[in-house]
């Protein structure tokens, strides 16, 4: 069973709290603000220069000159900034963004995070995807605990091209929440339905409890 | 492209900036020129300069953009002409035109952190000729670059970019090249313009000296050479994402 990836993202968005610079990836993390409250008092930031993006404009009011990182069409809230790509990064790469929360192919139990290319397949590029992993305060992974083909993703070592180095602190999957510890990976919670020798099973390094 | 230690591009004496059209501004573009261009994706391109250097016919280009355009737009229309010789950039996503040739070999890439990219370009604008960052250390990106480690972390030293031209497109310039950029159309460019021997600006409006209020200006009129006027512009969604309306909105 396991967590939809939907739930994946709702639970990811009990990760986030008012008053918070939250970046978030391309892909899954995408689908967190979706399960925030209306008035949440989370700031997101988009590294190609905007900080207080809103949700999706409403049919009729999209500006092609209002984009985020992924190129989709976004909306400013009030309080909202934008600047130059220089200052975005100086954002991230500084330490300013309390969260970032990226999808992942692999994950070690040290915290490397490989998430940009996959060895043999069509490089998409880097993108912000290495400064946000080395820059933000906290690195929160949202994935399938498993690829496609039920390989785990949560590994001793990636055989992946890294994104950066011991950064990963939080992993939220379908079938669990695992910490990155000093000494591997910690499970923290089983997603409903799910046991711990399931969590287990998919998970390929040790797991400690 | 070249790296530089000390840019010194320009004089900052030109008397009259504005030119009279897109084709003017680059008309002493030469084969083998590295060319910057502001833009994320489609978003802030200068699409009048672009289209102009199609029609001028210079080739063997070097391309230093976030993306080098996608679904055919923007500078994909350079890589479709064959006049690129050479595409600097962080980001290729579904940008067929750069995947398929880079995969026949037809074009040259360099790929790097975005945050790295941008502050190579302010770096070059800057006179600062290299700078070390966190980002890449331990990653492929590291190879063949210095470490070093101050106060117990790992930093890559990373060179300063500049280039020939730098084309940007600004929402409002007045006639000392003063620019005011709109939303995420800013990203890269004012960065560029700082870091090219020649900067020239595209600009939506543009006003006379005053027009712009010395508070609003984003990039001070020091950091651009030649202003066209470009008042139309496609500006294509590359995706246009929307929620429905509610009630009474």
């Amino acid at each position: 069973m396991g967590r939809t990836r939907d739930e994946i993202a709702a639970r990811a968005a009990a990760e986030l709290e008012p008053g918070m610079v939250v970046n978030l990836g391309i892909g899954l993390p995408t689908l967190i603000p979706g399960h925030l409250p209306e008035a949440h008092g989370v700031w997101f930031h988009s590294e190609n220069g905007l900080l207080g993006m809103g949700p999706f404009p409403e049919e009729g009011d999209e500006d092609p000159q209002i984009i985020n990182a992924g190129k989709q069409t976004v909306t400013v809230v009030p309080g909202g900034s934008c600047f130059d790509s220089a200052l975005s990064f100086t954002m991230i790469r500084g330490s300013h963004v309390d969260l970032a929360v990226l999808g992942a192919m692999q994950v070690s139990e040290r915290g490397d995070l490989a998430n940009w290319s996959v060895p043999g397949g069509k490089t998409m590029g880097i993108g912000g995807s290495m400064d946000l992993a080395t820059g933000c305060r906290r690195l929160l992974v949202v994935t399938t605990h498993t690829t496609k083909t039920g390989e785990p993703k949560l590994v001793r070592a990636c055989d992946y091209p890294l994104t950066a180095r011991g950064v990963v602190h939080r992993i939220i999957t379908d079938l669990a929440v695992v910490d990155v510890a000093e000494s591997g990976f910690r499970l923290v919670e089983c997603a409903p339905g799910v046991t711990e020798a399931e969590v287990r099973d998919a998970t390929g390094a040790e797991l400690l409890a | 492209m070249s790296e530089v230690t000390a840019l010194g591009p320009q004089t900052g004496r030109d008397t009259s900036k504005v030119v009279a059209s897109c084709a003017e501004a680059i008309s002493d573009l030469r084969d083998g020129a590295s060319i910057m261009v502001g833009g994320f994706g489609l978003c802030g391109n200068p699409e009048g300069l672009i289209a102009a250097v199609l029609d001028h016919g210079a080739r063997d280009l070097t391309i230093i953009s976030n993306n080098a355009g996608n679904l055919g737009k923007g500078l994909a229309t350079w890589l479709n002409a064959g006049i690129v010789r050479k595409v600097v950039c962080t980001y290729l996503g579904n940008n067929e035109d750069l995947h398929r040739m880079r995969e026949e070999g037809s074009i040259e890439t360099e790929v790097m952190p975005q945050g790295t990219f941008a502050e190579r370009i302010r770096a070059g604008g800057a006179g600062i000729p290299a700078f070390y960052t966190p980002t890449g250390v331990g990653t492929v990106v590291a190879e063949g670059k210095e470490v070093r480690r101050f106060d117990g972390r790992d930093y890559l030293l990373e060179r300063a970019l500049s280039a020939d031209f730098a084309f940007v497109r600004a929402a409002v310039g007045d006639e000392y090249g003063n620019l005011r950029f709109y939303r995420t159309a800013r990203n890269f460019s004012p960065l560029m313009a700082t870091a090219a021997r020649m900067p020239v600006a595209e600009v939506d409006e543009l006003r006379p000296l005053g027009g712009l209020d010395a508070d609003d200006v984003h990039l001070p009129g020091i950091f651009i050479r030649r202003i066209a006027l470009v008042r139309e512009h496609e500006d294509p969604f590359e995706y246009r994402t929307v929620r429905p309306r509610r009630e009474g909105s």
